[in-house]
């Protein structure tokens, strides 16, 4: 098939001036025989493709070839199959579940507990850890404060009592701390507490000095049941407290006490309390007299001597001992100038 | 029939051990599937249904809890053939139920399809001693029912009473406590290549389970998918599988007969595929999506494409139409079904009362092949799917089931077999020392 139209003129140097020359028929060559074969391949290709959407209304895709190839084998090995029956076995799941992580933890405790710088790095971060919630803000102790106790016992408790603060509250032992206090003489009682605000406060009640001992060691104050306040350095340092001395006097304050509250009217003439024998007590008075009281029931005896004393004004009479130690049979001993002028009395009357 | 009875005896005593733990898996392994149910026995009897219908009319007991399914592999005609492809064929299928019912299962009952099973009509008879007829009387009768030469190489698969006679008084199903002078028993034996339970056997154990019972596939899916009076008056079950057909015969709730064409939907499969010229997987779909046994004329104008990854696209994009297909299909349709008009025709099946005949099986899916086999087998043909049993997934409960549907029913209520029976031992001396006695006793 050739082609007859014109081709357009085509600008070419060589035939610059010329008008084209005429192109003589020839044969085609291999190149456009190919061309053209598939140019007529390309034609009914594009034909078919047309009947195809004349018959189906549009043009369908090849369908993707289907996989037909095997899938690998699903069947579980004989290891996986009986690994799996041994994972639904009920012993098996309940040693899983308990026993082994009760094992791994045992073993794990075993093994650090065997491991002694890994003990002691546990010990360490566990006390690291114990004082840094020790010591939190919360817990610090920052003073200490004292009521009810006079300045001395204050200074006592202040030194028994050697505390640094700021202290965590956990290191106090306040119940050790509270016998200590309660060892000291004047201390009756002591609470402690630790108060908001870290302030550690003291409560103490102290004894109240009733009576002036004076023993073999010395001055002392004692309390009503006898217990030792604090020493004196003489019996004139509390004048307004009556005195007692004698063998076991301090064991029996508190007779001394009651006899002391019988002899009120004699107050300002009794000198002092003696307890003689740890048994019975002797009042004495000034100008030397002496009362001596029975050992049982001494309080009724110091009332007939005061009834006597009223009656007669016994005690301002001539009279050294006043002695009572027989209930039944009261004797008087006369001083030695009365004694003589009672009998010179007598014998003026027998003249 | 000795070792055989004392391997099913001993099969009998793994199942009851396996009841008592109350969980024992059935498998059944056909051609084309291996599928698999977990079953639990909680000993309860389930309470009230809310449709109305309870399965077994309450007798079940038993709930499945897991059921899996995988590709068969290695099983020709319903037989293993690759012991090793099928046995993790079964393991497949145990390893997804268990995982299903998150439950350890040690004990298996399987069922299968193929092993050219034959059927036996067996007939015992006893005098009896004295008074009603008692539960030795029965095992006597059946250990002395005359044993047809089966074969070398013949196991039997089941042996079950069917109908008792005293004297003259025949169709009992429990004779005992009758009175009577003469007791006799009908047997159905049905015998099995014994290689095939070997095999099975083997794979069984190779999986770590023991073997709880065997049974036919063609039994198990009469029990399940025929109805209470169908058994009673008789029926015909046709379960038309991958690669064989089984067919059984129930009649007074008990099999008369089974039998196996040893062609299934396998065979339709492969002549498609070579009809078509597509390959095995791709016949399998067109069979399945646009198979049929009835051409209509909308069949002709119904074009399927064949597929293929050949690269040719001329050859990749052929069309056939529906009724070529169907073409295909009916033939070998017709010829199986021919050949089960053929065995039953040969088992009497005429004879019975009830001429029921139910199609079930995978095969049975086709569609027009209820029609065709009116044609073939008689009128009264239905389709057959498994009973409802508690607990059974909605994907297994197609025709295709029916046989390991019927098999956890058979684990459930198993029939009375002839190994259930203790026979009595030293049968002959025992008896002679008896018969002196009474002699002396009658004669002074």
């Amino acid at each position: 098939m050739t082609d007859y139209r014109v081709e357009p003129p085509v600008f070419d140097p060589s035939l610059h001036g010329k008008t084209q020359p005429h192109q003589p028929e020839r044969p085609l060559t291999q190149e456009e025989v190919e061309a053209e074969s598939q140019a007529r391949i390309q034609a009914r290709i594009q034909a078919r493709i047309q009947a195809h959407i004349d018959t189906h209304g549009s043009l369908q895709p090849a369908p993707e070839p289907r996989q037909y190839e095997r899938r690998a084998d699903p069947a579980p090995s004989r290891m996986a199959y009986r690994m799996q029956r041994l994972s639904l076995t009920p012993l098996f799941r309940g040693f899983m579940r308990f026993g082994v992580p009760a094992l791994a933890a045992l073993g794990v405790v075993g093994f650090l507990m065997n491991n002694a710088a890994s003990r002691e790095m546990i010990t360490t971060q566990v006390n690291t850890l114990r004082k840094a919630f020790e010591e939190r803000p919360e817990f610090m102790v920052k003073a200490m404060a004292i009521d009810g106790a006079s300045e001395k016992v204050a200074a006592d408790i202040r030194v028994i009592l050697p505390i640094e603060f700021p202290l965590t509250s956990f290191d106090l032992d306040l119940e050790e701390m509270r016998r200590q206090i309660g060892e000291l003489d004047p201390v009756a009682t002591a609470s402690l507490r630790v108060r908001e605000g870290g302030i550690l406060q003291i409560d103490v009640t102290e004894r109240v000095p009733a009576v002036v001992w004076r023993g073999p060691e010395g001055v002392f104050l004692l309390d009503e049941t006898g217990h030792r306040v604090r020493s004196l350095l003489a019996r004139a340092e509390r004048p307004d407290l009556p005195l007692i001395t004698g063998a076991g006097a301090e064991l029996a304050v508190e007779e001394a006490r009651r006899l002391m509250a019988v002899a009120q009217p004699l107050e300002n003439r009794l000198r002092g309390l003696v307890r003689v024998g740890s048994r019975r007590w002797d009042l004495v008075f000034d100008r030397n007299q002496r009362v001596m009281l029975p050992a049982e029931d001494p309080v009724s005896a110091m009332r007939r001597v005061l009834a006597l004393n009223n009656a007669q004004d016994l005690m301002e009479r001539d009279v050294t001992v006043i002695d009572m130690r027989l209930p039944g049979r009261p004797t008087l001993r006369l001083a030695q100038e009365a004694s003589e002028g009672l009998q010179r009395i007598r014998a003026l009357g027998n003249e | 029939m000795s070792d055989l009875y004392e391997t099913q005896r001993a099969m009998r005593n793994v199942r009851k051990a396996a009841m008592q733990r109350g969980v024992i898996a059935v498998l059944d392994v056909g051609t084309s599937k291996v599928a698999c149910l977990v079953l639990r026995f909680d000993g309860s009897v389930q309470g009230y249904d809310p449709d109305g219908v309870g399965s077994l009319a309450g007798q079940s007991g038993f709930r499945v809890i897991g059921a899996a399914t995988t590709r068969s592999r290695g099983v020709r005609f319903g037989e293993i053939d690759a012991i090793h492809e099928t046995e993790r064929a079964i393991r497949t299928a145990l390893q997804s139920a268990q995982k299903m019912a998150d439950v350890r299962v040690d004990h298996v009952i399987v069922s299968f399809s193929g092993a050219n099973p034959r059927s036996y009509g067996l007939a015992g008879e006893v005098e009896l001693e004295s008074g009603p007829v008692s539960e030795g009387d029965i095992a006597r009768v059946m250990s002395g029912a005359d044993v047809p030469d089966y074969g070398a190489g013949r196991e039997v698969l089941h042996a079950q009473p069917v109908n008792f006679a005293v004297d003259h008084r025949s169709g009992y199903a429990d004779p005992r406590g009758q009175i009577g002078n003469r007791l006799a028993a009908d047997l159905h034996m049905l015998t099995v290549d014994a290689h095939v339970i070997q095999n099975i056997l083997y794979c069984v154990k190779r999986c770590d389970l023991e073997l709880a019972g065997v049974a036919s596939s063609a039994y198990v899916s009469g029990v399940s998918s025929l109805v209470e009076d169908e058994q009673e008056l008789g029926a015909a079950t046709v379960d038309l599988g991958g690669g064989s057909t089984g067919i059984s015969v129930f009649i007074k709730k008990h099999m008369i007969y089974a039998d196996a064409v040893r062609l299934g939907g396998d065979h339709v499969t492969s002549d498609i595929s070579v009809g078509l010229q597509v390959p095995w997987q791709a016949a399998e779909r067109i069979k399945t999506l646009h198979g049929g046994v009835v051409a209509t004329g909308m069949d002709d104008r119904d074009m399927i494409e064949t597929g293929g990854d050949t690269g040719d696209w001329e050859h990749d994009r052929r069309q056939v139409s529906r009724a070529e297909l169907i073409g295909i299909m009916r033939p070998r349709v017709e010829e199986i079904l021919e050949e089960v008009r053929a065995r039953l025709d040969a088992a009497g099946f005429d004879s019975l009362p009830g001429q029921k005949i139910v199609l079930t099986g995978a095969g049975s899916q086709i569609p027009g092949l209820d029609g065709l086999a009116s044609r073939i087998l008689g009128q009264q043909v239905r389709m057959g799917r498994p009973m409802r049993v508690p607990g059974l997934p909605q994907s297994a409960t197609g025709p295709g089931f029916s046989s390991v549907v019927g098999l956890s029913l058979f684990a459930a209520n198993p029939q009375d077999e002839y190994w259930d029976f203790d026979i009595p031992t030293a049968t002959y001396p025992a008896r002679s020392l008896r018969r002196a006695v009474r002699w002396f006793k009658d004669n002074w």
